[in-house]
């Protein structure tokens, strides 16, 4: 385990670095979001009706944005090559590098969220469940993206690529994370929404990190 | 297995698919010149929906030809990852266009379908959106497979991603179903006529036979020439 | 015939636009392929 825990420290203290990296993404989740109430109007009854999907779609792209550069800076520099040489296994540190994204993306977005919510008029239970149903959604967010830019690593137009590749299989997640602020709306409880993100994160847990391993010897040869 | 194993190797299956390909062609042409007679002028209207029921004839084996076409790309991307069969990603190359077509053909008369049906171009029916999806995954995994200067790459990380495709698309499947009932009222018809008559599952299961051909001659033809584009740029390398 | 004749019509004309026009786009790949293997004097050993 002492493996996984020096890659996971030091990819953190790799990104911490450069807090502007984490900045971006958030900056970007904001100024999107803003977005929709600009192009729709401020009518706040169909504000509070969107701002679930809204927020979530957001919080999916802005997840998206920082994929690209997460194994492509140790694929450059050679360090991929080093972790394929390594004695732990290679999805352990498949699993590091998508815990530190969800560490710095993920996390972030889950608590800005509802504070944003609050601009879409989402009254306090829905804040409360938009920010516990990010929470357990984005980690699968996270380990779809990292095997979308695991096989996309030195690809032609990977940024668009890793986007057609991930966005599809992250509807489950956005279907009942989203689905999830609507059915506290109709007055139903959360915990089917909440049990169904959290299975749907131990199914990424036990498929992608053998994938993502796969891909990254690929990359490697 | 042996029968695949003779199949696995490009040179005799070239062989194979040139001795049967004209053969396949010409029975699949015959076969889809029977079936539009039928869907046309012995298929009878149905009870609810009318003439626009002769849509289903080819809308519905494009749908189920489109799944078979992923599971076969899992199939062949698990040959290629685990036994490492050189045809299994030429075939992948292959196949996976075949696929996305029916998948389009499959959302375009569904579209067709439903502007007589309910008034609109398009409904986010349950089915419909599931099959717009699967058709994002087929470009994704045509894509990734083209993506990279070095073919055997791209082959190889389309395989991976046709492995966790076909496990997600039960999930994918089951998640749009769900959204559907929450946000659709239920009296919406399906697309898949309810009641299957005897004059109308004659004709359907033809076209779906005639369809299944029209598939395997595409995939066997563009297999062909993808052993062929391979070996181009391998000399090509070599040179 | 019935007054959802375009719409029946137009469903099998996409559909044989689409699958006729992969067959074709098929065939003309795989002639194209040939002659190249061919130009290049490949095409003897099989």
């Amino acid at each position: 385990m002492s493996g996984f825990t020096a890659l996971l420290t030091r990819d953190l203290r790799l990104v911490l670095r450069r807090p502007g990296d984490v900045g971006v993404v958030l900056a970007f989740f904001v100024v999107a979001t803003v977005l929709f109430p600009l192009g729709i109007g401020p009518e706040t009854n169909l504000l509070a009706r969107i701002a679930a999907g809204v927020l979530w779609c957001a919080a999916l792209f802005a997840a998206l944005l920082s994929l690209e550069r997460l194994f492509a800076a140790d694929y450059e520099d050679g360090t991929l090559d080093l972790l394929l040489l390594a004695p732990w296994p290679l999805e352990l540190a498949a699993l590091a590098k998508c815990l530190a994204h969800w560490i710095v993306t993920g996390l972030p977005l889950s608590l800005l969220a509802p504070v944003l919510g609050i601009a879409f008029g989402l009254d306090g239970p829905s804040l409360l469940a938009l920010g516990a149903t990010l929470l357990v959604g984005t980690p699968t967010l996270s380990l779809i993206g990292g095997l979308a830019a695991a096989l996309t690593l030195g690809a032609r137009k990977s940024g668009a690529l890793l986007a057609l590749l991930a966005l599809p299989l992250c509807v489950p997640t956005l279907i009942f994370g989203a689905g999830a602020i609507e059915a506290l709306a109709a007055g139903e409880g959360i915990v089917t929404h909440v049990a169904i993100l959290a299975a749907l994160a131990l199914v990424a847990l036990a498929t992608t990190p053998w994938a993502i391993a796969a891909a990254l010897r690929q990359a490697g040869e | 297995m042996a029968d695949l194993h003779f199949l696995a190797n490009p040179a005799r299956f070239r062989r194979f698919s040139q001795r049967v390909l004209p053969g396949l062609g010409f029975a699949t042409a015959l076969m889809l010149a029977v079936g539009f007679y039928m869907a046309f002028f012995v298929a009878p209207q149905d009870y609810q929906q009318g003439d626009t029921v002769r849509i289903m004839f080819v809308h519905v084996p494009s749908a189920w030809l489109s799944m078979a076409g992923y599971a076969l790309l899992a199939a062949l991307g698990a040959s290629l990852l685990v036994w490492r069969h050189p045809l299994a990603a030429l075939m992948a190359r292959a196949a996976a266009p075949v696929g996305a077509s029916f998948a389009a053909v499959c959302l375009l008369t569904g579209s067709l379908w439903g502007r007589p049906m309910w008034g609109t171009y398009w409904v986010w029916d349950a089915r419909l959106t599931s099959m717009l999806l699967l058709f994002f995954l087929y470009l994704g995994h045509i894509a990734l497979s083209r993506a990279y200067d070095s073919p055997e790459r791209g082959d190889r990380a389309a395989a991976i991603l046709a492995l966790i495709g076909v496990i997600n698309l039960p999930i994918i499947k089951f998640s749009v179903d769900w959204w559907n009932t929450l946000h659709q009222p239920a009296s919406i018809t399906r697309l898949d006529a309810p009641a299957i008559h005897t004059s109308i599952l004659v004709p359907l299961l033809w076209m779906a036979v005639s369809l299944l051909l029209l598939f395997v001659f595409l995939v066997l033809l563009r297999t062909e020439t993808e052993i062929d584009r391979r070996r181009l740029e391998n000399a090509e390398a070599a040179a | 015939m019935s007054p959802h004749a375009t719409y029946i019509l137009a469903a099998y004309v996409v559909a044989a636009a689409i699958l006729g026009g992969l067959v074709i786009a098929s065939l003309s790949a795989r002639n194209r392929v040939r002659r190249e293997l061919a130009a290049r004097g490949l095409d003897k050993r099989r």
